[in-house]
């Protein structure tokens, strides 16, 4: 019951942090919930289909099917937390005040809430897949009795929920005019180790030959294996012997978020400008209306 | 959208380079047998990429996992997986069955 409740309690903080900071950066956006909810409800669906099916992944494409499949999940989801942050940096800052008081802002602020909760499925799906294929495999071999296994599951579920909802009102003592630029930064760096993440999967499958070797090792100050190790590297993709290729990547999709964003910043300042000038803002009710829709017709350029 | 013609051809090109992988790597094996690795101690050479395969002839899955090297695969029950490791530098390394860690270990040493 105790391997159990710590396989568990693990997993579940793994893909809690990651919703945790989901709901920190959608704070006041109303139907998040919804949003999260399903994303979450899919994650638990494909971690179920995932692990019935593993034994047909992983045979193919000549025996890299898992980390192809792992890298690709790894990869949508840091394509939806770039495509948020960029959306946010250069819709959020104007949107937010409104967004409690205006219905069509709601409209307009489903698109990245869309986005995010892919990441919400991807991050349960991959933690749930392997809780799923632990728990078989203790049921198995029978181990533990089945009241036993159920107990540990549940209260590892409680736990790592617990915790990950004491980082989320952690995250939510932050004042709100620092939110959004804390939150944002979260989303960066969580994209780059996912980023990162999905390198060494290709790796291990030999797609990548380059800069596999080891560049440093910090497992002197914090090692993988430890529990803050672990939690560092789901948050912020810590690991104390990256390879050169995942520096690479890591590096890179942190230059390409900030750079995005400044350009979608830049771009959006000299729209909003534009419109100041040529007086297209009227009265407070029809900038609350206009706004929004603008966010909208820029998203799908 | 005209300069979007040649990335078909690139995509391709570079499938078909990645498809020439690991023609040269040598190749270990582990295997797993009742939550114990055999061998318990494997040997492969340092500062060389090695391709190792790891068999689990128990009835349960496993997850060959590791905190000193990037290695995280889960082997199916009755399966084998292969995957390629390193180069890792001259030392001592731990791996693990992450479902059953403290029970399921083993040690590679390269030199």
């Amino acid at each position: 019951m105790l391997a159990t409740l710590l396989i568990v309690f693990r997993e579940v903080i793994e893909a809690g942090l990651i919703v945790g900071i989901v709901l920190a950066a959608t704070k006041g956006v109303p139907t998040r919930g919804l949003w999260v909810g399903y994303g979450v409800a899919g994650g638990v669906a494909g971690a179920w289909l995932v692990a019935a099916f593993a034994g047909e992944i992983a045979p193919l494409f000549e025996g890299a099917g898992q980390e192809l499949f792992n890298a690709c999940i790894l990869l949508l989801a840091v394509v939806m937390l770039t495509w948020h942050n960029v959306w946010m940096a250069s819709h959020g800052r104007t949107i937010a005040p409104e967004m409690r008081a205006v219905g069509a802002a709601v409209a307009a602020g489903q698109k990245p809430l869309a986005a995010l909760s892919v990441v919400c499925g991807v991050a349960v799906l991959r933690e749930g897949s392997e809780v799923v294929l632990f728990l078989y495999g203790i049921a198995a071999t029978g181990g533990t009795s089945a009241i036993g296994m159920m107990a540990g599951g549940a209260l590892g579920v409680l736990a790592g929920a617990g915790m990950s909802a004491l980082m989320y009102l952690g995250l939510l003592t932050i004042p709100a005019r620092h939110l959004f630029s804390v939150t944002s930064s979260l989303i960066t760096l969580l994209a780059a180790g996912l980023a990162a993440q999905a390198a060494a999967f290709l790796q291990q499958a030999g797609y990548v030959e380059l800069l596999t070797s080891n560049v440093w090792d910090t497992s002197w100050l914090l090692s993988d294996g430890s529990v803050v190790g672990r939690l560092a590297h789901t948050l912020i993709g810590y690991t104390d012997r990256p390879s050169g290729a995942q520096l690479v990547v890591y590096s890179l999709t942190i230059a390409i978020i900030v750079g995005l964003i400044r350009f979608r910043h830049l771009r959006h300042l000299a729209v909003s400008c534009a419109k100041c000038s040529s007086g297209a803002i009227a009265s407070d009710q029809g900038l609350g209306i206009r706004q929004p829709s603008t966010a909208r017709a820029t998203a799908t350029n | 959208m005209r300069y979007l013609v040649p990335l078909p051809v690139l995509i391709t090109a570079l499938l078909a380079s990645l498809t020439a992988q690991g023609a040269g790597d040598q190749s270990f094996e582990l295997r797993l047998k009742e939550h114990k690795f055999s061998p318990q101690e494997l040997t492969i050479p340092a500062d060389k990429r090695v391709k190792l395969t790891i068999k689990n002839l128990d009835a349960t899955p496993t997850e060959f996992e590791s905190h000193n090297f990037e290695a995280e695969k889960v082997v199916p029950a009755g399966g084998e997986v292969s995957l390629y490791i390193g180069p890792l530098k001259a030392g001592t390394y731990l791996f693990f069955d992450d479902f059953h860690e403290d029970q399921t270990k083993g040690t590679l040493i390269a030199k």
